[in-house]
């Protein structure tokens, strides 16, 4: 099976704060620890698994900078077999459907049974796969938290409300977003990305895709972020603080006066 | 300005709670404007759901198929592009299902899309400004989509609040506009969730486990919490994926919804997912070291520490008491 998994570098939002700089327009982004976006590891390694079971090759791509390069390396020494960065002045601005417009570019110049996205990423919008299937006329299924092979089809497990799973049939070529959870991603060690550093990454641009230059970047996008905001949220939290002791002591009585203490 | 369209989650007769809330949202968009509830299924709960919207809609477009007896997005994709305007705006609730099924709609209808609106400032001209969060939820963001030729807007459950006003109209059947509704992708069935050794659901005083615990050697510590305050342990959807406990004790949308009186959350960011699982007001203590955590903007008391440290005396000061 030949599989393309689509992945993003994005800042590590467990390793960091995000602050909002002074003009508001974006992101502190000095001292940002970046990383693979975190649904796009098990996408990985569930396109690993696949491939170990059944032949094939992965293929991860990323629509970026020479800086997007470090999660396609780091997806190759996981096990994934080619990389291909996407990359164009002219991407600057894209909005959802313009990135899963340049992703078509790419698919299109592969034979891909299979398309893997991460269910969502730091955007929190959760919408390229979905996009990419439509724009193909493929069949899409999303948060998908399991995969079994078959013949010209899979069956998928897809998380839905309450802890249930939804099991669909799916034909293939397909796209998938895969949530969290279908797997354990493997751990990628110094050693494993020394090995894949020297390998040729492709680099593909407007012409290389045969893009539409006016379907893409920031012209054509209908969704564009003003600014980043701190909310008004309200009071919020009441903080307790002082030293650990003052704190558990105040803390111990509100357990008490709200029934946390049996 | 466009037709605007809400569609109606339901299953087994009832409606989902976004049923309330996306009228809610629609007339932030245009007050004034006419606002359709599209309901699809088939029989009579799709009867009692059409009956129901229509006290509450301007108007109900019902769509009655057997191929649209389990809400499969794919094929609910296909009867809504034959149905609806090119230039509707269209709002889905921003779950399971419409994740599964606003960004391919968006494409099909050549129109607009935006996930996850946690709140609506208006419109001007052919421009709608919303707010969405990004990062977790650490940031806000206004964003402006240009609607002129449609939209597809999935709306954050819980954030628009059902109100008292209805409308009322007619359920008018569109059924017979249906058109094709074969897809590539079948739906089989709904594999319901194990039950664990503690139902979570039931219990009154929760310790929840987040990412903050760092490691699976490190749980031990937040049972011993638990075991002195006469709590049960739940935890976020992290600390599942990693398989350090069972999905049983996962709390959030795609896992429990609780209602305790008392809320510990321990190293617990507080996404709108695993917030959402949490029900009937409890108090919320906080414990977090990134005092950006979203968790402290709906706790009631918040505690800046890392929970490695805190727990094991807090633990102590609870058995000395």
């Amino acid at each position: 099976m030949e599989i393309l998994v689509c992945v993003k570098r994005v800042p590590d939002t467990s390793e960091n704060e995000i602050d909002i700089n002074s003009d508001g327009n974006d992101i502190e982004r000095d001292d940002l620890v970046y990383s693979v976006n975190e649904w796009d590891n098990y996408a990985v390694e569930e396109a690993i698994q696949i491939v170990d079971k059944v032949g094939g090759s992965v293929t991860v791509v990323t629509v970026g900078d020479d800086e997007s390069e470090e999660v396609l390396r780091r997806e190759m020494a996981m096990g994934a077999n080619n990389g291909l960065l996407l990359t164009d002045d002219a991407f600057e601005g894209s909005d959802g459907k313009g990135i899963a417009t340049i992703l078509k570019g790419a698919v299109e110049k592969g034979n891909y049974d299979l398309i893997m996205t991460g269910a969502q990423a730091d955007d929190g919008a959760a919408q390229v796969g979905g996009m990419l299937a439509a724009m193909m006329d493929y069949p899409y299924a999303s948060l998908v938290n399991l995969i079994e092979t078959g013949d010209g089809k899979l069956k998928v497990g897809r998380e839905i409300e309450g802890g249930n799973q939804e099991m669909n049939e799916i034909e293939l070529p397909c796209v998938l977003s895969i949530q969290t959870g279908i797997n354990e991603p493997r751990y990628v060690g110094i050693r494993g990305i020394r090995k894949v550093a020297s390998v040729e990454i492709p680099e593909l641009g407007v012409a290389d895709l045969g893009l539409d230059a006016g379907a893409i970047g920031a012209g054509a996008a209908k969704v564009k972020r003003l600014d980043y905001f701190v909310p008004d949220t309200g009071e919020g939290a009441e903080m307790l603080t002082g030293s650990t002791e003052e704190i558990i002591a105040k803390l111990v009585e509100y357990l008490k006066a709200k029934g946390g203490l049996k | 300005m466009a037709e605007i369209f809400a569609y109606i989650k339901h299953a087994n007769g009832v409606a989902d709670d976004s049923a309330l809330e996306l009228i809610v949202a629609a007339k932030k968009i245009a007050p004034d404007a006419s606002v359709t509830a599209v309901v699809t299924g088939t029989g009579a709960d799709l009867d009692t759901i059409c009956n129901e919207m229509a006290t509450v809609y301007n108007a109900v477009w019902k769509i009655d198929n057997a191929a649209l007896a389990y809400p499969n997005a794919e094929v609910i994709r296909k009867a809504l592009v034959n149905i609806l305007p090119g230039d509707s705006i269209v709002l889905l609730p921003h779950d399971t299902f419409g994740m599964d099924l606003g960004p391919g709609l968006s494409i099909k209808m050549d129109s607009t899309f935006a996930a996850d609106i946690v709140d609506i400032e208006g419109v001007d001209g052919g421009t709608l400004k919303i707010v969405r969060q990004e990062f977790s939820g650490m940031a806000s963001a206004h964003v402006t989509c240009d609607i002129a030729g449609g939209a597809v807007l999935n709306i954050r459950p819980g954030v628009f609040q059902a109100d008292e006003n209805k409308y009322g109209g007619d359920v008018v059947d569109k059924s017979g506009d249906a058109g094709d509704l074969s897809t590539k992708r079948t739906f089989l069935e709904v594999v319901e969730a194990e039950a664990g050794d503690v139902d979570i659901t039931k219990s009154e005083i929760l310790v929840s486990v987040g990412r903050g615990i760092e490691d699976e050697d490190n749980v031990e510590i937040v049972f011993d919490l638990a075991k002195a305050m006469g709590a049960d342990v739940a935890c976020s959807r992290p600390i599942v994926d990693a398989k350090w406990l069972e999905k049983s004790r996962q709390v959030g949308t795609s896992g429990q919804t609780v209602k305790p009186k008392v809320y510990l959350a321990m190293g617990i960011s507080g996404s709108f997912q695993h917030l959402g699982g949490i029900k009937g007001n409890p108090f919320i203590v906080a414990v977090n070291k990134n005092m950006k955590a979203p968790i402290f903007q709906v706790a009631d008391v918040g505690i800046e520490a890392d929970i490695l440290e805190f727990i094991p005396e807090l633990t102590e000061a609870i058995e000395g008491l």
